[in-house]
């Protein structure tokens, strides 16, 4: 056997999987996660259909149309409870679609949504969904232009699905990408994180942790904009929602080619969530935010990023977790309290909660 | 809710290492035997802060990982029928076992559920009459007296649609079959504190005098971890072996005496199959005759499937301590977290999985690349 480990050297830097979904031929529910199985799914299933997009896979697209540089994004929403403490699917679907615009720097302008209802939903729930989708739009200062509505058959869904789209304007000057980390770069986080993934386990599990703890979901856009003032050249932004911090960095390490650098004690973990992911068996790293960013910002304009972010409502929590670096490129380490060192990795599918 | 941050304090864990590495002068191969304190060992990076001297091997106390192949197929039957609600701890639910896993299952049809405890599942079995209602019920004796609970209250209650697959397993055995391997390189055991808490101390002594080795019980955060290793290196260093209890704050000798009587009450000891390593005698418990009723291999007569283990697969040799995860040729190609050929890359516990993750490649080549690429 030792010969056939010399034979094979391990090789982890390139992994990938060799064979696309070679072991699942129906979907589950891991390719919905936003780890290494979603990605899969679009690198080998949709990529090919569709052609490759020219910006790459970023949160979304930049596209040049009559001159302007217009961010478009599209995303869904299946959130199960509809409702959850500190917010709603409507709130999520809005500044969802609202925070993958602001990623690439653009000011979020309009927005489409379409309903998939299930038969025998009660209107009134519809309603509240309907309700909380315009008050997050008007508080975001964006509108709601068009839509459509689909119902599907009893069994056939959960109560309401939401799918929005956005378009936004890019400012001139201003370029935000996942591959534009440089080494050196510094990484900020925008506050709280693990606020939101936590929140919702807490009611759809039916977990009391002794306090409640109540959704993140915001608008970044604001919080963007006070970035921008200070520099137009912020690197890459992130909102790191589903899959987490981990998954966001991992992304933007690998787009980069840079190694990212953490400091544990630096995250900021609430005790809430970093009690309540001890008890569960999860990493507060890999839990989903909705009202949170990364930001990769050139070394010369940390500083000063950092103190306009501080100032605004936003992004009173944010703080300083670690840098870009050259060495383990495409690859998040975190150096832990202790002074150790462990790889983050991206996480395979859903986070799974841990027997003992 | 602070009840953990004395346990993860820097400078206390500074004073505990400088006294391990002042203590430690010759090699030494300890076990971890709880799969919680692998995880806990690999995420704060301890493994690299204690001398090299001391390596730690990590060992079969991953319950997910030790569930033999064969279970988990009873487990993929029963949970493919129609009048099933399968209820399960949510990692087992990606264990592979001939060729499909639980999440297949759910993508199938299955009605499979992921629950935090067998009390949930019992509730379910009651909200829902006319299903059959299982619990997946594995783990160490630290998940066994909720189980045991759960299969207790069903019976009192009258919920005859409620059954558990049980798959329970016992720490002491496990180490018996280890130090009688020929080939056993272990010197010393951090034993699991929390199985120590439910079944007390008594165990143990009979195990440090066959064997002269030391076993030091412990428990799971990085300051508790530590001192298990500093009382053992203490022990080891010295020539003595005794029983040692660094975990004394939740494990009182006697273990959680209304535990065990419910235990003794519903479990009964049992030979057992564990998974790369083969039936260990006496390693497992099964529901007691008072409660067969309960049991889903008998109520769904499963009793007829039997596996053979993947034949490529050395979990059972990494589960011993005899190979380090990097050295089955498996590993890193045909075996990876995506695509488990044995339970030990499934769990995030499992020592293929924390070596995979995390690139803890002790090679030598591969070792000194990662220090350097990260120092």
């Amino acid at each position: 056997m030792a010969e056939a480990v010399d034979a094979q050297p391990l090789d982890f830097e390139g992994w990938a999987c060799p064979v696309p979904l070679r072991d699942s031929p129906t979907i589950v529910m891991g390719h919905g996660g936003g780890g290494q199985m979603s990605a899969e799914l679009i690198e080998h299933l949709f990529v090919p259909a569709f052609g490759s997009s020219p910006g790459g896979l970023a949160d979304s697209a930049v596209v040049e149309l009559g001159g302007a540089r217009i961010a478009f994004s599209t995303d869904t929403f299946v959130v199960r409870p509809l409702f959850f403490p500190g917010g709603s699917i409507g709130h999520l679907a809005v500044n969802g679609t609202i925070n993958d615009l602001a990623m690439s720097g653009a000011t979020p302008a309009h927005l489409s949504c379409g309903f998939v209802l299930e038969e025998g939903t009660e209107l009134g729930i519809v309603g509240r969904v309907a309700s909380d989708m315009g008050a997050a739009a008007r508080a975001a200062g964006v509108t709601i232009v068009t839509g459509d509505t689909k119902v599907v058959d009893s069994g056939h869904g959960d109560q309401v699905y939401v799918n929005t789209a956005g378009l936004g304007l890019v400012p001139s000057g201003v370029d935000i990408r996942p591959d534009r980390a440089r080494p050196g770069d510094v990484v900020i986080v925008s506050g709280a994180i693990g606020v939101h993934g936590i929140a919702i386990m807490s009611v759809r599990e039916g977990l009391g942790f002794g306090s409640e703890i109540t959704s993140d979901t915001a608008a970044l856009h604001p919080l963007v904009a006070a970035m921008l003032a200070v520099t137009p050249d912020l690197h890459a932004l992130r909102d790191p929602t589903r899959g987490g911090l981990a998954t966001s960095l991992n992304e933007i390490a690998t787009a980069s080619g840079v190694g990212v650098r953490l400091v544990e004690k630096a995250i900021p973990v609430p005790a809430e969530v970093g009690n309540a992911c001890s008890m569960l068996g999860l990493d507060p790293l890999y839990v989903a935010n909705e009202g949170k960013l990364v930001a990769f910002v050139p070394r010369e304009h940390s500083d000063a990023v950092l103190a306009a972010m501080r100032a605004h409502p936003l992004g009173g929590g944010a703080a300083i977790i670690g840098e870009c670096v050259e060495d383990h490129p495409s690859m998040v380490v975190v150096t832990t309290t202790f002074g150790g060192t462990r790889v983050v990795d991206t996480p395979l599918g859903e986070q799974l909660p841990r027997i003992c | 809710m602070k009840y953990l941050d004395e346990f993860n304090d820097p400078e206390l864990a500074k004073r505990l290492l400088d006294d391990i590495h002042a203590t430690v002068k010759q090699p030494w191969a300890i076990m971890e035997v709880c799969g919680g304190q692998t995880h806990s060992i690999i995420r704060h990076g301890i493994d690299q802060l204690i001398p090299d001297q001391v390596e730690m091997i990590h060992g079969p106390g991953c319950p997910v990982c030790v569930t033999p192949l064969e279970l988990i197929d009873k487990a993929l039957e029963i949970a493919s029928r129609p009048e099933v609600i399968f209820c399960s701890f949510g990692d087992m639910l990606r264990v592979p076992g001939s060729g499909r896993d639980l999440f297949r299952v759910k993508s199938e049809g299955g009605d499979i559920r992921v629950v935090y405890s067998p009390l949930d599942a019992l509730k379910l079995a009651r909200e829902n009459p006319d299903r059959e209602v299982v619990f997946f019920g594995i783990g160490f004796e630290t998940t066994a007296p909720p189980n045991a609970m759960a299969v207790f209250q069903a019976k009192r209650l009258g919920v005859p649609n409620f059954s558990m697959l049980v798959s329970h397993v016992r720490v002491p055995p496990a180490i018996d079959a280890i130090m009688q391997s020929p080939a056993c390189r272990v010197q010393a055991f951090l034993a699991a504190g929390h199985v120590c808490s439910v079944m007390g101390t008594q165990e143990y002594p009979p195990l440090v005098e066959r064997y002269s080795v030391p076993i030091v019980v412990t428990g799971f955060e990085p300051l508790d971890i530590l001192e298990g290793i500093r009382h053992t290196v203490h022990q080891l260093e010295r020539g003595e072996s005794y029983l040692d209890n660094a975990y004394a704050r939740a494990v009182p000798p006697e273990g959680n005496l209304a535990a065990r009587k419910l235990l003794s009450e519903v479990f009964t000891v049992t030979d057992r199959g564990w998974r790369g390593i083969g039936v260990i005698p006496d390693s497992g418990w099964r529901l007691s005759e008072t409660y067969r009723d309960f049991d889903a291999e008998y109520r769904f007569q499963v009793g007829d499937i039997h596996t053979d283990e993947s034949a490529v697969c050395r979990s059972g040799e990494v589960l011993q301590g005899l190979i380090k995860p990097h050295e089955c040729a498996a590993f890193g190609t045909q075996c990876t977290p995506r695509n488990p050929l044995g339970a030990t890359m499934v769990s995030s516990e499992g020592a293929c999985a924390a070596y995979y993750l995390y690139r803890r490649l002790n090679t030598p080549s591969t070792s000194q690349r990662e220090v350097a690429s990260i120092g």
